[in-house]
């Protein structure tokens, strides 16, 4: 091992920030994972780009900006999803290439600004600023109290909706919170691992978890520890292999993910 | 003329003259019904007769085209629904999925939700994946998982669908007794006829409206209702006498009339007396 000199501040930050993200990325995940919106939260990380732009376009602190796109393009999804005849899937197909479609037809008018496009494809762990890490935990320590409080409402929700709505649950409130928390944290958890990888985030450790857990709550704990198992692997091959920090972090879950399948007893898998 | 805050003493739902009109096809029309406490009423009806809908309606899951729904003030309502598939994604045990729905206080503890568990007759089933469970054994974790909300009215949709004939017996049995001990209102949908014949105080016999409603051995009689049921029953009846080794030698004719007879004649519950009257 290295000497802590080594350790340099940036990286310190990176693994804070990774760890930040891996924490709220477990509980939240688990959800996205339980109500299959995987494909949900790709629409919702694409329109991120958009409000990249639009956040350089205005000259307004573009998080914001981007926390509104992404929420705006949360709720139409849910209204589509609501209205019947058309196809959920297809919809969201729609809204995830559109905006990411639209971002660059705009980036082109907007040549003389600079966008590292490509820090915010694939995430610049590297370059978390101290605000950033105070917003990531800020962030999370919000979205983590929501859950904490609606859990039990958000568990009823992905059984049934019709009894939870029977027993007396806001389900439409619930599943609106639901992704308002979502699109916040693929907002935050962007800057990471980037628009296209940051779904990875989301439901690569729960889908391990889900190997061995006997319940909600273990899934959700054990998908943080696996997220941040993952952070942290990444980043240390990144550093001594100098490979690209976000990607790696993906790769270290996906290896984890493959792992367990080979590791689990069949019984368990079987479990499904 | 029904107040919402007027409802009858003892009646837990009344539904009035409820209109249901999807696309232009009327599903329901004019479809009034109560239901008291301390009664099962049994929701009768083809398949695509609207019997899920007004489910769905009297549960206010599904705003009606017209008419009203009246629940009592603060009803306390145990649904379990047609199907309940779980996203198998979800680990989740019996025991854990038993606090589902259920208010803080003491039917939380684990004492009394194993209780419960042995009360619908599946008392080793605690600590058992919901994954793992057959049709009927479902059944019973949905019906305990209610009980334990203190339902005063239990909503069960096609309670034994999936479910094969010795359980279906079972469950009604279950169902009978809930209701007995409890005193609860009971509404169930069900096409199965003649099990549900001997399990029920009311029929309601729905085909968009209401065609007939009574007791089961009137029902039974109703030119409307055989209309509907007449060839169906028959060969329902059929199967009943294959399965179960009765020896009524009057049951040679299978007119859904017998029905209530073959099945109360081992029960202690009316049914032969209304039958002469």
């Amino acid at each position: 091992m290295q000497g802590d000199a080594m350790i340099s501040d940036f990286m310190l930050r990176a693994l804070f920030a990774g760890i930040g993200v891996a924490i709220v990325a477990g509980p939240l995940g688990a959800f996205v994972v339980w109500r299959r919106m995987a494909y949900f939260g790709e629409a919702l990380a694409h329109s991120a780009l958009l409000g990249v732009v639009l956040g350089t376009i205005l000259g307004v602190m573009p998080w914001l900006v981007i926390i509104a796109v992404c929420s705006a393009v949360a709720i139409i999804l849910f209204i589509l999803e609501r209205s019947s005849g058309t196809g959920s899937d297809s919809a969201i197909g729609m809204i995830a290439q559109g905006t990411l479609a639209l971002a660059l037809v705009i980036l082109a008018f907007i040549e003389t600004e600079r966008i590292d496009l490509f820090a915010y494809l694939f995430g610049d762990i590297l370059a978390v600023t101290k605000q950033d890490l105070w917003m990531i935990y800020g962030v999370g320590a919000l979205v983590l109290g929501i859950m904490a409080g609606l859990w039990q409402s958000m568990l009823s929700v992905v059984v049934n909706e019709d009894v939870a709505r029977v027993e007396g649950i806001n389900v439409t409130r619930t599943k609106i919170i639901h992704l308002l928390l979502l699109a916040l944290v693929v907002s935050t958890a962007m800057k990471i691992v980037g628009v296209l990888l940051v779904v990875a985030m989301l439901i690569v450790p729960p889908s391990i978890a889900r190997l061995m857990a006997r319940s909600p709550e273990s899934m959700a704990a054990l998908s943080v520890i696996i997220g941040i198992v993952s952070v942290i692997s990444g980043l240390m091959a990144s550093y001594y292999a100098d490979t690209p920090a976000g990607p790696s972090i993906v790769v270290a879950a996906i290896v984890i993910f493959i792992l367990t399948m080979l590791i689990c007893p069949k019984r368990v898998i079987r479990r499904r | 003329m029904n107040d919402p805050l007027n409802i009858p003493d003892g009646t837990l739902v009344t539904a009035d003259h409820i209109d249901f009109i999807i696309e232009g096809r009327r599903v329901l029309e004019s479809v009034s019904a109560t239901i008291n406490n301390n009664e099962i009423v049994t929701l009768i009806g083809p398949n695509g007769s609207g019997k899920t809908t007004f489910i769905r309606i009297l549960l206010g899951l599904l705003p009606a085209s017209s008419g009203k729904i009246t629940h009592k003030p603060g009803l306390h309502i145990g649904y379990v629904p047609q199907k309940l598939i779980i996203e198998p994604s979800l680990p989740l045990s019996v025991g854990r999925f038993l606090q589902f729905g259920v208010p803080k206080g003491p039917n939380r503890q684990k004492g009394r939700r194993a209780a419960v568990l042995e009360e619908v007759g599946a008392p080793n089933l605690y600590d058992a994946s919901i994954h793992e469970l057959s049709g009927g054994e479902l059944q019973r974790i949905m019906l305990a998982r209610a009980l334990l909300r203190d339902p005063e009215l239990l909503v069960l949709d096609e309670p034994v669908q999936g479910v094969d004939v010795t359980g279906q017996n079972e469950i009604y049995d279950l169902i009978t007794r809930i209701k007995n001990e409890r005193h609860c209102g009971i509404i169930m949908v069900s096409h199965d006829l003649h099990i549900v014949m001997a399990s029920t105080n009311r029929v309601i016999c729905l085909n968009h409206h209401v065609c007939c409603e009574g007791k089961p051995e009137t029902v039974a009689r109703d030119p409307a209702f055989q209309s509907i049921f007449g060839s169906q029953a028959a060969v329902r009846l059929a199967v009943y006498h294959h399965h179960h080794d009765h020896t009524h030698d009057q049951n040679g004719h299978a007119i859904p009339i017998d029905a209530p007879d073959i099945k109360t004649d081992t029960k202690t519950k009316a049914g032969a007396p209304d039958n002469a009257g």
